[in-house]
C-alpha cells in the first residue's frame, strides 16, 4: 500500500505519528528519570546484595586461592601453605580493620567466627615479633626505615606494587590512588619475593591511608616475617651471596646465622592464637562462602543452609522464614477479605446514596488518610489493649469476665484489626467507583424479571462489581504483604510479618545481603501471585473507575 | 364509571396520587382503566407524570394515594418480582456480564424452569424478534436496533401479561425506530399482550397505540383512541401537543346550536367553529384548525361560510404537499397545508387570499 507521494503508506504512518511519540516520551521523561535514579537503580542494587559475596575474596584474597587446594569433605585441617597465606591476608586487614567485617559476615554462617577474627587480628603481631626481634639482633642495621628503603628501592617497573595496590583496592575499593614514592628494585623482589611482596603492602598503606613518608618509616611484622620465610628458601640464600647490591652485607649477615631464625609453623601459630583455627568446620564455612556469588543468602532465608553434603534445611529450631512467609501470606489474605466483607456495603452505600449524604460519608472514609499511619496504629494500641477502651466497654457490658479480658494486642488478631482498619479505604474507593458506574437500571430489569432482591443483587449487580473487588483485593494485598509499621507496633511476636524481619536485617544485625534475599522472595512471590491472579481473574476484570 | 368498568378491566388505576416530597403532586387523581389485550400509551411531555405511574404499575415506586389494581387483585403491597410484568428499558438494561441467551434465560431461571423448557423458550422468544443466530453474543457486541430487540424477547420470553415499555425506541435513529414501532405493534397484538407504553414521541403514540392517555401537569388530559384524540382534541392543550395545529384567540358571541357557534376573533373578524368546552356566550375561547383542514379554493366551502384574508408570508414546497405560512387575524404563524395536486395554488408570498373552513373542523377550546 503507498501513501499518495510514494512512499509506503506504513512509513508515511509512522513519520505522522513520530512526532506524537516523541511528544509522549518528553511527557513521561521527568518521571521515568526520577524513578529510575530513585528507586529502581537503588533496588536493583540492593537486591544484587542478596548474591554478592566478594568480601571472603577481597580481604583474604591469597588465602582464598590457597583453600582451593583443600578438600573440604576431608574433615583434616588445612595444611600449612594455607596459614602462610591467612597470615599475611589477616595482617593486611587487622591494620586496615577490614577484618572484623569479615568475621561478621562469616558470623551469619557460623556463630563464633566474629569473635575469631577479632582475636586474631588483635595478637597477629605477637607472631610477627618472633621474627623481628632475631633478625633485628643478627643484623642490627635492619632496624631502621632508611636501611630497608635503600635495600627495596632500585631499578624496576614496579609490576609486582602495582599488583599489590590492586590487592588493597579490592579489599577497600578505590583507598589506594597516588604516589607511592618506591621503585621497587627487580632484583630484589627476584630474590627476596615474599619479603618484597609484604614491603610494597606496607609502603602502599604507609604512604596512601597514613599519607608518611616511606624512606623514614620502619616497615610492619609482616615484612620481617616474609624476610624470614625468604631465607628458609635454598635458592634465595645462594641469590644473596652473589648479591651486590645496597645492604648485600645485612642480608649476608642473615644468611650465615640462619640457624638463629625461628622455625615456626603458622599452622601452631594460629592454634596458639585460638584453638579454633584447627576446626575444620570453620574452613569449610570459609570455603562455601569464598566464591564471588553466593545462594546462601537465599538459602537462608528459606531456612536452608550448605552442609558438607551440599543445601539441607536447617535444624527445626532454627526455621523461621519459612514459617513467615506463610504467616505473612495468609494474614494479608485475611485482612484482604476482611477489607472486603467490611468494604463492600459501605462502597454500595456510596454509591447508592443521594449526593450530599454520600458526600459526608466519603469524607468519613477519607478521614484516615489524613491522619498520620504512625498516630492511627498507636490509637489501636490504646484501644487493643487488655486495660483498653475495647476490653474496658466488654467488661462493663458484662461480655468478658474481668478475670478473661480478651488478649487483642501483640498477636495475629492485633495485626488483622489494625491493618484491615488502616487498609480499609484501599478496598473501598476502587469498589465505590465500580460501583457508581453500574446504573440502578440493572436491578431493576432484574426484578422485573422475576429476581427477588438477593438473586438480583447476586445474578446482576455482583458480578459487574467484580472488578473493584478485583482492584481493590490486589491494592490491599500487595500493601498489606510488606506492611511493616503496623505489625511492629501492634503485632507483638506472634503477629509480625516477613517484613519486620527484613528491617530487622537492614538496621538491626546488618545482614543487608539477608535482607536482600528476603526481599526478593517477597517481590516474586507478589509477581507470582499478580500472575496467578490474571490467570484465574484476568487483569482485564480490574476496574479503578469508570 | 370504575365499578361497572371493573369487571373487563385488567390493569385499574384508582384515585392514585404520588408525591415525592410531601408538597407537590407528580400524579393528581390518576383514574384508568384498561381491558385486556389493549395496547395503550402514555404520551405526556418530559415531567408530565407518565413515567412515575409506569414505575408505579411495575412496582419500583409506591402511590402515595389510591389503588393499583392488576386483572382485579391490588398491587401496591407486591413487590416487583412478584408481579410477573415484563418491562422493557430506555437503555435496555441488559446485562452486560451475561450473553444474550443468558439473559433471555435469566427470568425463566428464577422462576425454576428446567434447562430444556428454557433452551425451547429462547429459541423461540429470540426467533420470535429474528435474533435467532445471536444468542451467544454479549450485548456489548450488538447495535442499538439488535439490543432492542434482545430486550424485548427478553420481556416476553417469560410470557407475562402485561408489558411496560419505557421510552424503549428513544435511543434509535428515525428509520430504525419506524420499523421496530411496526414490530412492537406487530408482537404485541399476534401475541395478545397487554401493553402500556410511555413515549413523548407523538408520532410513536399515534402509529402504534389502540389508546393514547396524553398527560399533562399530572393528570390524564385525554384519553382516546389517536383519530379521536388527532381529529376530536378535547381541550386546547391536547391539541397544541398532538400534531400541528393553528390557534386563534376570541370571544364566543353566539351559540348557534349544539355544533356551531359564532367567535369574534381579538382582531375583530367573526368565524364559525364548533363549541367543545365553552358553554356560554362571552366566554373566552381558543379556537384551533388543523392545517390540513384549512381551506383556499372557495368553491369547497359550504354556503355562507365565514373567511378570513390573509397575507402569505412563506411558501414551501415539500414534495408531497406545500406547505404556506400566513398572516391570519394578526397570528403570524399560521400554517396551511395543501395536496400537491394539479388544480392546487401554490402562493406566492405577499400575495393576499381568502381562507376557510368546515365549521366542524374549527374547534372552540377553552381559553
Amino acid at each position: 500500500m503507498l501513501a499518495a507521494d510514494g512512499t509506503p503508506l506504513k512509513t508515511s504512518l509512522a513519520r505522522a505519528l513520530r512526532r506524537q511519540k516523541i511528544r509522549a516520551l518528553a511527557l513521561i521523561a521527568p518521571l521515568l528519570l526520577f524513578v529510575v535514579i530513585t528507586f529502581i537503580i537503588p533496588i536493583a542494587t540492593m537486591l544484587f546484595r542478596s548474591v554478592e559475596n566478594q568480601i571472603v575474596s577481597n580481604t583474604m584474597p591469597e588465602a582464598t586461592l590457597a583453600l582451593q587446594n583443600w578438600d573440604e569433605s576431608s574433615d583434616q585441617t588445612p595444611e600449612e601453605p594455607l596459614f602462610q597465606a591467612l597470615y599475611f591476608d589477616l595482617f593486611k586487614a587487622a591494620e586496615a580493620k577490614e577484618h572484623t567485617k569479615l568475621g561478621t559476615r562469616l558470623n551469619y554462617e557460623q556463630t563464633g567466627t566474629s569473635s575469631l577474627f577479632r582475636t586474631t587480628g588483635r595478637k597477629l603481631d605477637d607472631v610477627g615479633e618472633e621474627w623481628q626481634d632475631p633478625i633485628e639482633d643478627i643484623a642490627p642495621a635492619l632496624k631502621d626505615g632508611e636501611t630497608w628503603f635503600a635495600l627495596m628501592s632500585g631499578r624496576g617497573d614496579n609490576t609486582l606494587l602495582e599488583a599489590r595496590r590492586s590487592l588493597w583496592n579490592d579489599m577497600v575499593p578505590d583507598a589506594f590512588n597516588g604516589d607511592v614514592g618506591l621503585t621497587l628494585s627487580d632484583e630484589v623482589a627476584g630474590m627476596l619475593p615474599l619479603t618484597a611482596a609484604a614491603y610494597s603492602d606496607w609502603a602502599i598503606f604507609e604512604a596512601l591511608e597514613e599519607g608518611r613518608d616511606i624512606a623514614k618509616r620502619d616497615p610492619w611484622e609482616a615484612v620481617y616475617v616474609g624476610l624470614g620465610l625468604d631465607l628458609r628458601n635454598a635458592d634465595t640464600v645462594a641469590a644473596i651471596d652473589s648479591y651486590s647490591g645496597p645492604h648485600a652485607q645485612d642480608l649476608k649477615l642473615l644468611t650465615a646465622q640462619l640457624d638463629q631464625l625461628p622455625d615456626l609453623m603458622f599452622r601452631d601459630a594460629f592454634a596458639d592464637l585460638d584453638e579454633d583455627w584447627l576446626d575444620p568446620e570453620v574452613w569449610q564455612t570459609i570455603k562455601i562462602y569464598s566464591p564471588d556469588y553466593t545462594s546462601g543468602y537465599f538459602l537462608n532465608a528459606v531456612d536452608m543452609e550448605i552442609g558438607s553434603d551440599g543445601a539441607q534445611m536447617r535444624p527445626d529450631n532454627q526455621q523461621i522464614y519459612i514459617k513467615l512467609f506463610v504467616r505473612t501470606l495468609w494474614m494479608s489474605l485475611v485482612i484482604t477479605a476482611s477489607c472486603i466483607v467490611l468494604g463492600y456495603p459501605v462502597a454500595w452505600l456510596l454509591a447508592n446514596l443521594p449526593l450530599r449524604s454520600a458526600n459526608v460519608l466519603m469524607i468519613l472514609v477519607l478521614l484516615p488518610f489524613w491522619t498520620s499511619l504512625l498516630v492511627r496504629t498507636s490509637a489501636w494500641k490504646v484501644l487493643l489493649q487488655q486495660q483498653g477502651v475495647i476490653n474496658e466497654i466488654l467488661v462493663w457490658l458484662g461480655f468478658v469476665d474481668d478475670a478473661n479480658r480478651l488478649i487483642l494486642m501483640n498477636n495475629a488478631t492485633g495485626t488483622v484489626i489494625a491493618m484491615t482498619h488502616i487498609l480499609l479505604p484501599f478496598m473501598i474507593l476502587p469498589l465505590y467507583s465500580v460501583m457508581k458506574t453500574i446504573p440502578p437500571t440493572y436491578l431493576r430489569a432484574a426484578k422485573s424479571l422475576g429476581a427477588t432482591n438477593w438473586t438480583a443483587f447476586w445474578r446482576v449487580y455482583f458480578p459487574q462489581s467484580v472488578p473493584g473487588i478485583g482492584a481493590g483485593s490486589i491494592l490491599v494485598f500487595i500493601l498489606a504483604i510488606g506492611y511493616y509499621i503496623t505489625p511492629e507496633i501492634v503485632g507483638g511476636t506472634s503477629g509480625v510479618f516477613i517484613s519486620n524481619r527484613i528491617a530487622y536485617h537492614i538496621s538491626s544485625s546488618l545482614n543487608w545481603g539477608l535482607a536482600a534475599a528476603l526481599g526478593s522472595i517477597l517481590l516474586a512471590v507478589v509477581l507470582l501471585l499478580y500472575w496467578l491472579y490474571d490467570r484465574i481473574v484476568g487483569i482485564d476484570n480490574v476496574k479503578l473507575g469508570g | 364509571m370504575l365499578d361497572a368498568a371493573l369487571d373487563q378491566s385488567f390493569v385499574t388505576f384508582d384515585r392514585v396520587q404520588k408525591s415525592y416530597d410531601g408538597e407537590n403532586l407528580v400524579v393528581k387523581d390518576l383514574n384508568l382503566s384498561m381491558p385486556k389485550g389493549e395496547f395503550l400509551t402514555m404520551l405526556g411531555p418530559s415531567g408530565s407524570g407518565k413515567t412515575t405511574c409506569l414505575m408505579m404499575l411495575a412496582g419500583f415506586e409506591t402511590a402515595t394515594h389510591g389503588e393499583i389494581l392488576l386483572d382485579g387483585k391490588p398491587i401496591n403491597n407486591i413487590p416487583p418480582h412478584k408481579r410477573g410484568i415484563g418491562m422493557v428499558f430506555q437503555n435496555y438494561a441488559l446485562f452486560p456480564h451475561m450473553t444474550v441467551a443468558e439473559n433471555l434465560s435469566f427470568p425463566l431461571e428464577v422462576r425454576k424452569m428446567d434447562k430444556a423448557t428454557r433452551e425451547a423458550k429462547v429459541k423461540r422468544a429470540l426467533d420470535m424478534v429474528q435474533m435467532g443466530a445471536f444468542g451467544g453474543r454479549r450485548p456489548a457486541q450488538l447495535s442499538g436496533g439488535q439490543q432492542q430487540r434482545i430486550a424485548l424477547a427478553r420481556a416476553l420470553v417469560f410470557e407475562p401479561e402485561l408489558v411496560l415499555m419505557d421510552e424503549p425506541l428513544g435511543a434509535l435513529d428515525k428509520q430504525l425506530r419506524e420499523h421496530m414501532q411496526f414490530e412492537i405493534t406487530r408482537l404485541a397484538h399476534d401475541l395478545g399482550i397487554t401493553t402500556v407504553y410511555v413515549t413523548h414521541d407523538q408520532t410513536e403514540a399515534l402509529t402504534m397505540s389502540d389508546r393514547v392517555a396524553v398527560f399533562e401537569d399530572g393528570r390524564i388530559q385525554q384519553l382516546a383512541p389517536p383519530d379521536t384524540l388527532y381529529e376530536e382534541p378535547e381541550n386546547s392543550f391536547v391539541a397544541q401537543f398532538i400534531g400541528e395545529n393553528n390557534t386563534l384567540e376570541g370571544v364566543v358571541t353566539q351559540i348557534k346550536g349544539p355544533d356551531l357557534c359564532e367567535v369574534k376573533l381579538d382582531g375583530g373578524e367573526v368565524i364559525d367553529a364548533k363549541p367543545v368546552n365553552v358553554a356560554n356566550v362571552g366566554d373566552r375561547t381558543r379556537v384551533s384548525i388543523r392545517p390540513e383542514r384549512v381551506e383556499m379554493n372557495k368553491d369547497r366551502l359550504q354556503e355562507g361560510a365565514h373567511t378570513l384574508r390573509a397575507e402569505v408570508l412563506e411558501f414551501i414546497y415539500m414534495g408531497d404537499t406545500f406547505r404556506s405560512r400566513l398572516r391570519v387575524a394578526g397570528n403570524d404563524n399560521f400554517v396551511v397545508k395543501t395536496r400537491n395536486a394539479p388544480d392546487q395554488l401554490r402562493l406566492t408570498p405577499g400575495t393576499q387570499v381568502d381562507i376557510g373552513w368546515l365549521p366542524q373542523d374549527c374547534r372552540a377550546l377553552d381559553a
